[in-house]
């Protein structure tokens, strides 16, 4: 009979970036509750660190024409209509409010020459929005985050992985899980679950994201009964690194082409001018003089087609380097010395506004970014997909189990605007909060089934077994997620066809054997090797529901792009791809109709498309 | 294609000793690289943390032939490899496995500093102003990324262990933050003295040498500290001063 270390808590929250901590912090604040916070590595690590351009919100401090009315319009435009308005509507609303409560906490923003909050452009967003600490938000965020909820009565369980969920009944009671430093098991108890786990970008191969990214929380939640929505978008950021190959995949801000950087193709040529989406058109300058004006400032100009939403930038990159055009590492020239024409001190300009790319580029490329054009290409990014949540409170489709952030599915629609990520951190991670902890009070303590726990430790210790018992080693986790990792770049990356995705189904299949009986060595104590082996299975059924909701999106829209059917098609625009886990555990894949956008919001959209 | 030995420090407990592993590695490749390559083709349990491998976490800190280093920035062009390349994990902190520190006394000491307590705002809806001169300086501390190497390179704690007395060149920034925070009203200077022992600080400047954000730690942080603490306790008039007013 295994040992295990027990925790209650009223609320449990898994997951320690922007939005597991914003949720930890607000149920905290309510007199007598007792929080749980579970990082999988060391706090203040998680992938928010990792965030760049900033936190959109309509502040109006640089132009008093934004307005939560233009930050919601520009948010579903960019979702292409298939994001949960509602969500979309709390989103625009509450941010501005959340980045003040940042501040109250020690956050640091660059500030315009008035004292207040500076806010840079970024693709997708009519007006200067990101409030931004340079180019490294994200680390200003969870620091600020970290540094306030440390004070707060949170109980923090570092390095720490949970690998199920317990219920009694319908409602989710508790977690099971261990710590990677010793390899203990851990039982928590909680009234209510906060999932705050982020994305799945480790099952891809060129991917911005860090190994943490394993899908954990869409497992989790799909696995104890959850729907999931949206699960087809995923979000390929246009300029990640191609170069050196080790490299490849780090992100390279978006800020870069707030600040008046160029994409360029081998002939030298501005190619973004060549193809601007119908909807986009009356935003988007039609000269280079005018798209430089407005990265200056320039009220009155309209943004250039650099700056066009991410996924649109990415198919243009995948263009040019299908037709030859490209950079001879396979991707395009991201070119922000050129400004050196236009302004004087360019090189001290740009390091002070890109401080973190400048770094990046000069220690890892050996490249001076205020000299030398990027050599950049499309990254795995964020899934847009995730735990279907109620827009208000952010609980799922299981009583007690609530999501926030990147693993919660809805405010983003088909493709998510720059910026709109940390800010759904906090409006959501917040409301998660709130909501958990309004449930936990109404509830006792479940009833956890130690049965069911004595099995699931046995099957985590499973890897272990098969080599002792058989002799002999059997297949290492390292090459099954290589294996993964290649496919589905390759069958369900960013230009995808049903035939290879069905192929990528058979794929999947095989891999799932093979991980079955994967085998690890040496002990609990901090097993990477075992621990690869744990979240293998995580990455798996996701990348099947990605696919399966792929093959069933039978159009093209924001972030996934369909070879044989490229255009966008009304009829589904009308509903989300919902995934659950059928009675007899095969995956299921059902059309949900989005409910009827209310008259007030709609004339929102119909006033900003003009 | 290029080959190089390394030299992991690796086993747990009162049981460390070096393993060597010899593999290729290409172009532009960093030592994390490497690490995961052995360990995805020799040595499938080697314990490493990290995270972002790009230089934002401070997860993969190090010693890359004695020289406290992030692994993930650490490029192989920039290292000799005519010898082997030692690995060893950070010395400053309680070991737990290959190149894996318990680092968590960092994050208990954080919590023992008063935290951040702003004025009341400067405008009626809640908000204040600042002008970007004086948030500038609060800026570049807030660059940390608490990969803790300025601890590990600390003589005050990786030679004379004094944990308990002193919290090391991390937290000095973390104070100045704080102190020099243009919205902050709390006093932190008395603990400074007694339950921080910034007194122990000799200046010499190796902390700065190893951050890999360039926080001129030294300089910028502790110096000024050390200004503001004689300033307010060993200043003759104050002294006075403090003498009549506590009576």
């Amino acid at each position: 009979m295994p040992e295990y270390q027990k925790f209650e808590h009223d609320v449990l929250v898994i997951g320690a970036g922007g939005a597991g901590l914003r949720a930890a912090i607000e149920a905290a604040s309510v007199p007598g509750l007792k929080v749980g916070l579970v990082c999988k590595s060391l706090l203040g690590k998680a992938h928010t660190v990792m965030a760049e351009g900033g936190i959109a919100a309509a502040l109006a401090t640089v132009n008093s024409a934004d307005s939560w009315k233009v930050h919601f319009a520009d948010t579903m435009r960019g979702g292409q209509y298939v994001n949960s308005w509602r969500m979309a509507e709390l989103h625009a609303k509450e941010a501005p409010e959340c980045v003040h409560e940042l501040e109250a906490w020690g956050a640091v923003f660059d500030r315009t020459s008035e004292g207040k909050i500076l806010q840079r452009n970024f693709g997708g967003h009519r007006y200067p929005r990101l409030a931004h600490v340079g180019d490294r938000t994200g680390l200003e965020m969870i620091r600020t985050l970290q540094d306030h909820g440390i004070h707060q009565g949170i109980d923090v369980h570092m390095e720490c992985t949970v690998v199920s969920l317990l219920k009694d009944g319908d409602r989710v009671v508790g977690a099971f899980g261990y710590d990677r430093q010793r390899g203990r098991f851990i039982l928590f108890q909680a009234k209510a679950i906060v999932l705050a786990t982020g994305g799945v970008g480790r099952a891809y191969k060129i991917t911005s994201n860090s190994w943490e990214y394993t899908a954990d929380g869409h497992a989790l939640a799909y696995n104890s009964g959850a729907d999931l929505a949206d699960m087809e978008f995923v979000q390929f950021h246009p300029t990640g690194m191609i170069w050196p190959l080790s490299v490849a995949g780090i992100l390279v801000t978006e800020g870069v082409r707030g600040e008046g950087g160029v994409l360029r193709n081998s002939l030298g040529k501005r190619f973004m001018f060549d193809d601007i989406p119908e909807n986009y058109k009356s935003q988007t300058a039609d000269s280079e003089e005018e798209g430089w004006r407005y990265t200056q400032g320039d009220k009155q100009a309209r943004r250039p087609p650099e700056l066009l939403t991410r996924d649109h930038v990415a198919r243009c990159i995948m263009r040019e380097v299908k037709a030859g055009r490209g950079s001879p590492h396979g991707g395009v020239f991201l070119d922000i010395s050129w400004i050196k024409e236009r302004i004087p001190n360019a090189a001290e300009h740009i390091k002070k506004k890109l401080p973190s790319m400048y770094h990046q580029f000069k220690q890892l490329a050996d490249l001076d970014i205020t000299t030398t054009p990027m050599e950049v290409g499309p990254t795995t990014h964020y899934i847009m997909g995730g735990v279907r949540v109620n827009p208000d409170t952010q609980m799922s489709t299981v009583p007690g189990l609530f999501a926030a952030g990147e693993c919660a599915a809805g405010l983003h629609g088909a493709n998510r605007l720059g910026g709109n990520s940390l800010s759904d951190l906090l409006v959501f991670g917040k409301r998660a909060g709130k909501f958990a902890a309004e449930f936990a009070k109404g509830q006792s303590q479940g009833k956890v089934d130690m049965a069911q726990v004595d099995s699931i430790a046995k099957e985590t210790l499973a890897p272990f077994d098969r080599v002792s018992t058989s002799g002999s080693t059997g297949e290492g986790p390292f090459r099954i997620q290589h294996v993964l990792q290649e496919k589905m770049q390759e069958l369900v990356g960013i230009v995808r066809t049903e035939k290879e995705m069905v192929s990528a189904l058979d794929e999947l299949e095989k891999l799932k054997q093979r991980a079955s009986v994967v085998a690890v060595d040496g002990n609990r104590e901090y097993n990477t090797g075992w621990h690869t082996a744990l979240d293998l299975p995580n990455m798996l059924v996701i990348s099947e529901a990605i696919t399966r909701a792929a093959i069933e999106r039978k159009e093209s829209r924001g972030g996934h792009f369909r070879e044989d059917f490229q255009n966008k098609e009304k009829a589904f625009g009308e509903f989300n791809i919902i995934i659950r886990r059928g009675p007899g555990g095969a995956m299921q894949v059902v059309r949900e109709r989005i409910p009827e956008m209310p008259a007030e919001l709609k004339q929102i959209i119909e006033e900003q498309a003009k | 294609m290029s080959s190089a030995t390394f030299q992991l420090w690796r086993g747990s407990g009162a049981d460390g000793k070096y393993t060597t592993y010899t593999t290729d590695y290409q172009e532009g490749m960093v030592v994390l690289d490497v690490i995961h390559k052995i360990q995805a083709e020799q040595a499938p349990n080697l314990a490493v943390r990290w995270n972002c491998k790009a230089g934002k976490c401070g997860s993969c800190s190090a010693e890359i032939n004695g020289k406290p280093r992030l692994m993930c920035m650490t490029r192989m062009n920039e290292i000799p490899v005519e010898s082997p390349v030692t690995i060893e994990p950070m010395r400053a902190f309680p070991w737990i496995r290959d190149l894996v520190t318990d680092v968590s006394w960092n994050y208990r000491v954080k919590k023992q500093i008063k935290k951040f307590k702003p004025r009341p705002p400067d405008n009626p809806d809640g908000t204040w102003s600042m002008s970007q001169e004086d948030v500038d300086r609060v800026q570049e501390f807030r660059k940390c990324i608490e990969c803790f190497l300025c601890q590990d390179v600390c003589h005050v704690l990786r030679e004379h262990n004094l944990h308990e007395e002193f919290v090391g060149p991390r937290f000095f920034v973390y104070v100045a933050a704080l102190e020099m925070h243009p919205l902050d009203t709390e006093n932190r200077l008395e603990e400074l003295v007694t339950a921080k022992g910034i007194g122990y600080c000799n200046i010499t400047k190796c902390c700065t040498k190893v951050c890999p954000e360039n926080i001129t730690i030294t300089d910028n942080a502790i110096i000024p500290l050390k200004e503001r603490v004689v300033d307010e306790y060993y200043d003759p008039l104050k002294r006075l001063f403090r003498m009549f007013r506590s009576k």
